[in-house]
């Protein structure tokens, strides 16, 4: 017999096979237009034959949105640790972020490719761009909701505002952090795609470009769960790292809710 | 009378965005060094105001605070402080939570590497008085409420201060926890006699463990009466149920009362 537990466990599986069979069944059933929509078959028939580029594309796209993404956990962090130290330079700088990140990120693009060429420049600097902020944010709300009453504690002992950073916001803004990691790496896919499409000489944003214009469909499909395994495989790794790191979040969440 | 807290006739108005609170106004208070002082009052009187005045969090606009014969005009860097909320750190443990205070108050802190292994037999001792004896390596999560206000206390302690300040540090516990913590720090007062001011709405609790109760008016708060308690040391739990004891509480009661309807 399998539990309740097991079942639980099987289920994302389940859930993914079926959907795929229906898509499989639907366009079959309804003779589907494979320019419309491939079937999953169709699709990984592409997989099979273009695995080379559909690969080597991939790589591109993985190092594109690693170095974007890296760049905004470095700037992210140092920038939310600024923001959150000092109630005048986030008062002064929140509007400005939030400003900005209402700009699509799309519209941006263009301009980068004129400042720095088709190629992985603009690539890497839109995944850094849109992946960023969610960073700041999070970690500047961390160190800022530090409790007062511990603030008092520390500086009633004499510590100074470096000290109470060190020992007690910085650490307090850790779940924040990991948990914006999850959220900021699958956003640098966006970026970095995004800024495939619109000008780029590899990449799987440039693949499904081409492709799309050769109206080759199923290889289109076929980047598109490409970048889906990618995100998928990033958005797992830094959950688990998450869990790892700051396992007192969950923890005490948890007892705390119990 | 010099005592080791001076607090004399001060002033204190919050800013606020429509206009200030008067948070304090003529504002006396004396305690003497090693003694145990507790003030009570209705809600909102104004003392965690005094309390963060004492320890220099704050300034009076007018008036002056003095600790030791020396004027506050800034963060006082001796005074353990603990509050109605525990607020320890859920990332250490409980150990590293007591040892806090170490890593930041001089001399101590320059020392804090070289002498750890001294240190933290000390907050092991420390905890093993407050009934906490072997919980150091559990997280703050791990532990009751009732056990994190003593590991709680214990941070506030652990640097042997002269002066401790306590904000209603048991109101969120059960009754039976919290007579058990009235008794904890009875015990380590008993030890230690450290200054103490106790802020708490809990007559029963300010009686029981207090030499001097100041009553504070409703705001902007001053102290209306002092009473000194002179029931006699070591007390007992059993104490708050004799008739001196109870009719201290009922005066005390009454004097709120006055000072609420006015």
């Amino acid at each position: 017999m399998i539990s309740e537990r097991q079942w639980e466990r099987i289920a994302p599986w389940a859930f993914t096979a079926a959907s795929i069979l229906l898509w499989e069944l639907a366009c079959r059933l309804f003779r589907v237009d494979p320019f419309v929509l491939p079937a999953p078959s169709a699709i990984a028939e592409a997989f099979v034959i273009y695995w080379r580029p559909i690969l080597r594309n991939s790589a591109v796209t993985l190092w594109t949105t690693l170095v974007g993404f890296g760049i905004a956990v470095v700037f992210g962090l140092v920038c939310g640790i600024v923001v959150g130290w000092s109630r005048f330079i986030y008062s002064g700088l929140y509007p400005v972020m939030v400003g900005f990140n209402s700009i699509p990120k799309v519209a941006v693009v263009p301009i980068l490719i004129i400042w720095f060429g088709i190629g992985e420049v603009p690539a890497i600097l839109t995944a850094f761009l849109i992946s960023f902020f969610p960073i700041v944010v999070n970690v500047a709300t961390g160190i800022a909701t530090t409790e007062p009453e511990l603030e008092d504690v520390l500086r009633a002992l004499g510590a100074k505002k470096l000290d109470i950073m060190l020992k007690v916001g910085i650490p307090r803004s850790q779940p924040y952090f990991f948990g914006s990691l999850k959220v900021a790496i699958t956003l640098a896919f966006v970026g970095a795609v995004v800024s495939e499409t619109v000008g780029a000489n590899a990449g799987i944003g440039h693949l499904m470009l081409q492709a799309g214009s050769n109206f080759q469909m199923p290889l289109v499909f076929a980047g598109l769960v490409a970048l889906a395994i990618e995100g998928i495989v990033m958005y797992a790794i830094f959950a688990y790292f998450e869990s790892r790191v700051v396992h007192w979040a969950f923890r005490s969440g948890r007892n705390a809710a119990a | 009378m010099a005592g080791f807290v001076d607090i004399e006739d001060v002033e204190l108005t919050y800013r606020g965005e429509n206009g200030g609170v008067l948070a304090l106004q003529g504002t006396s208070l004396s305690v003497g060094k090693g003694e145990f002082a507790a003030v009570v009052g209705p809600s909102g009187c104004g003392k965690s105001t005094l309390m963060k005045l004492v320890t220099g969090l704050v300034r009076p606009q007018r008036g002056r605070v003095a600790v030791e014969g020396a004027v506050v005009d800034g963060p006082l860097k001796i005074a353990g402080m603990a509050f109605q909320n525990p607020t320890l750190l859920p990332w250490r443990r409980t150990i590293d939570n007591v040892l806090l205070p170490m890593e930041i108050v001089e001399p101590h802190r320059g020392r804090f590497r070289a002498e750890h292994a001294r240190y933290k037999t000390m907050a092991e001792e420390l905890l093993a008085t407050v009934g906490l004896g072997g919980f150091g390596d559990r997280y703050p999560w791990e532990l009751s409420g009732g056990m994190q206000q003593r590991a709680s206390l214990c941070r506030a302690l652990i640097h042997q201060p002269a002066l401790l300040m306590l904000d209603e540090p048991f109101a969120a516990l059960d009754a039976f926890t919290r007579e058990e913590l009235w008794c904890v720090l009875r015990d380590l007062w008993e030890k230690h006699r450290f200054t103490v001011i106790l802020v708490t709405h809990d007559l029963r609790e300010a009686v029981f463990l207090a030499d001097t109760i100041h009553v504070m008016s409703a705001r902007p708060g001053r102290i209306v009466t002092t009473r000194r308690i002179d029931l006699a040391r070591p007390r007992e739990l059993s104490v708050c149920y004799e008739p001196a004891f109870v009719d201290i509480v009922h005066e005390l009661r009454d004097q709120i009362a006055t000072v609420r309807r006015q």
